[in-house]
């Protein structure tokens, strides 16, 4: 690996070397490194699209890190990643995808993950997306992912990027079975003319399934962004979903918050709040000493953290 | 320290422009702790933002050590030594009370038990806040405190404090006295509070009484507050919770 790519790995996935647990690294389209453990076993498909990742049930407190990076211009590529979760396991998963675009042609990376998470399994699952590069050509991810969640799973999704990819349109869609849980934090901050969709479709299927999904994005410069999340409630079950936006600068952003109650025992609310930063919180942080500036990058990374 | 020389303040109300401070002149002396008292809508909460520089006089001056901060801005003036604890503290949503104490003493390195040690001075069990978000998850009171241990944080030369004691239950006003006690006890500075607290007025080097923009009264402790005492300036507790 060279040193861009080494770089890239740093900011998806933090990683500085060889990770503990298993770990699949894609560069370029090909894979470049592969560990597995004695409960986790990752095999390529086949047909040479993507991999599989089978987690044996009872699995507890350990990893599965499986970055992306792409630092060769031009390159397009589409990933299908299935993870088979087994039952009680207890697992964090660590994805992501780092492009580097020094040229001037557009550089692509799609995927598509799929979760069959077990019996009373719990995952964490991280996925950091990260742009860099002075090139011309445009920075694209466009993520799909689905999960399947058996009784009484717990899964925990944390979606991030933060600066660099130009258009992103990511669509994660969730089925839960009796007492599963789903909780999703996406965090997102766009600038320049970057373009974001993120659609999250959760259908709460079983008794006393709950989700949270909450949003919290700011987009500044001339960028656009659009958050869809529906919920459905098909059960005695519990749904909240909330989108906090900061819009500043030309941005533009629309929240569309949709629940749906196909059960009278179905519990849902929905919040979208989008605003610009409030001139108090600046002059709060003025009065400590920051210039205006600093003020509002603070205010930004605070509420990102 | 501190010199306001012929300081007015006009806002327009429909085709007239009203003046909120006029013509007012005051000094605050090096380490003193000074109350400003008096009628709400006297104008005493817009010069504490006229001094911080929230808000700009249309005439008159400002001096801060014998330099004239009329014109500088409000970040200058917080690096020059001015802090400004507001009346209703602003809340951050992400932005966590170890941030704030660590921005206002601006030291990011600052370590968690040293920023701890400002909680724990108004009164807050630091473990429980360090971590928290300054967000609506705390109280007026909680928040009020968060607000006072960042002054406490900068330690600058002079510190304005706007109606501490608005919005916080009488358990949490007892709690303040205290620190402003503590505050008057050790600070090398100057510290001056806009206040209408007797029990605030009482520990006050000097008392300065302000009505319609202009000051009414201005003395040590001991001659002006027997004679505010049951006026609007100088209510107890008592008659604020009431009211």
């Amino acid at each position: 690996m060279d040193q861009i790519q080494k770089t890239l790995l740093e900011e998806v996935a933090g990683l500085h070397e060889v990770p503990a647990g298993a770990y699949n690294i894609r560069a370029n389209g090909k894979m470049a490194a592969r560990g597995t453990t004695a409960h986790i076993d990752i095999v390529s498909k086949e047909d040479g699209t993507g991999i599989d990742i089978h987690i044996k049930a009872g699995t507890k407190k350990e990893s599965v890190h499986i970055p992306v990076v792409l630092s060769e211009s031009g390159l397009t590529e589409m990933v299908y990643n299935d993870f088979y979760i087994g039952d009680d396991a207890d697992v964090t998963i660590i994805a992501g995808c780092g492009i580097h675009n020094g040229g001037d042609k557009d550089s692509k990376h799609d995927g598509l993950h799929r979760f069959f998470v077990g019996k009373n399994a719990k995952v964490r699952y991280v996925e950091k997306h990260y742009g860099v590069g002075d090139g011309r050509g445009k920075r694209i991810m466009n993520p799909a992912t689905e999960v399947n969640m058996e009784e009484n799973s717990y899964m925990e999704m944390e979606m991030v990027q933060i600066r660099g990819v130009d258009s992103t349109f990511r669509s994660t869609k969730a089925d839960l079975e009796a007492g599963a849980k789903l909780v999703i934090r996406e965090r997102l901050l766009t600038h320049g003319s970057q373009a974001a969709k993120s659609e999250y479709i959760v259908n709460l299927n079983g008794e006393d399934s709950s989700a949270n999904v909450v949003s919290r994005s700011v987009a500044k410069e001339d960028s656009y962004q659009l958050f869809i999340s529906k919920i459905n409630g098909n059960a005695k079950c519990a749904g909240h979903t909330e989108c906090d936006a900061i819009i500043m600068d030309n941005a533009k952003i629309s929240a569309v918050p949709e629940i749906t109650a196909n059960s009278t025992e179905a519990a849902l609310i929905h919040e979208a709040a989008i605003g610009k930063i409030a001139g108090e919180q600046i002059i709060k942080l003025m009065t400590l000493g920051l210039t205006e500036e600093e003020a509002e990058a603070q205010i930004v990374n605070g509420f990102l953290k | 320290m501190l010199t306001i020389e012929n300081l007015s303040f006009q806002v327009p109300e429909g085709s007239r422009e009203k003046e909120i401070i006029k013509h007012l002149n005051l000094t605050i002396g090096d380490n003193k702790f000074v109350v400003i008292t008096g009628p709400n809508g006297g104008g005493k909460s817009t010069l504490a933002k006229l001094i911080a520089g929230i808000e700009k006089p249309t005439s008159g001056r400002i001096l801060f050590n014998g330099e004239d901060i009329t014109d500088k801005s409000i970040t200058e003036r917080a690096r020059m030594g001015i802090s400004f604890a507001f009346q209703q503290p602003v809340r951050f949503k992400g932005v966590q009370v170890l941030d704030l104490i660590r921005l206002a003493a601006g030291s990011q390195n600052m370590s968690a038990s040293e920023a701890c040690q400002y909680l724990s001075e108004v009164g807050l069990c630091a473990r429980d806040y360090i971590n928290r978000e300054v967000n609506a998850s705390l109280s007026g009171g909680e928040l009020k405190r968060i607000e006072i241990a960042t002054i406490l944080a900068r330690s600058t030369r002079l510190s304005v404090f706007d109606e501490p004691e608005a919005g916080i239950d009488l358990w949490s006003f007892n709690n303040l006295i205290q620190v402003f006690e503590r505050m008057r006890e050790k600070t090398q500075g100057s510290i001056l509070i806009i206040s209408h607290q007797e029990r605030i007025l009482n520990i006050a080097d000097e008392i300065v009484v302000i009505a319609d923009g202009e000051i009414r009264k201005q003395g040590k402790k001991e001659e002006i507050l027997p004679e505010i005492v049951g006026t609007p300036a100088a209510v107890n507790v008592c008659q604020s919770q009431r009211a």
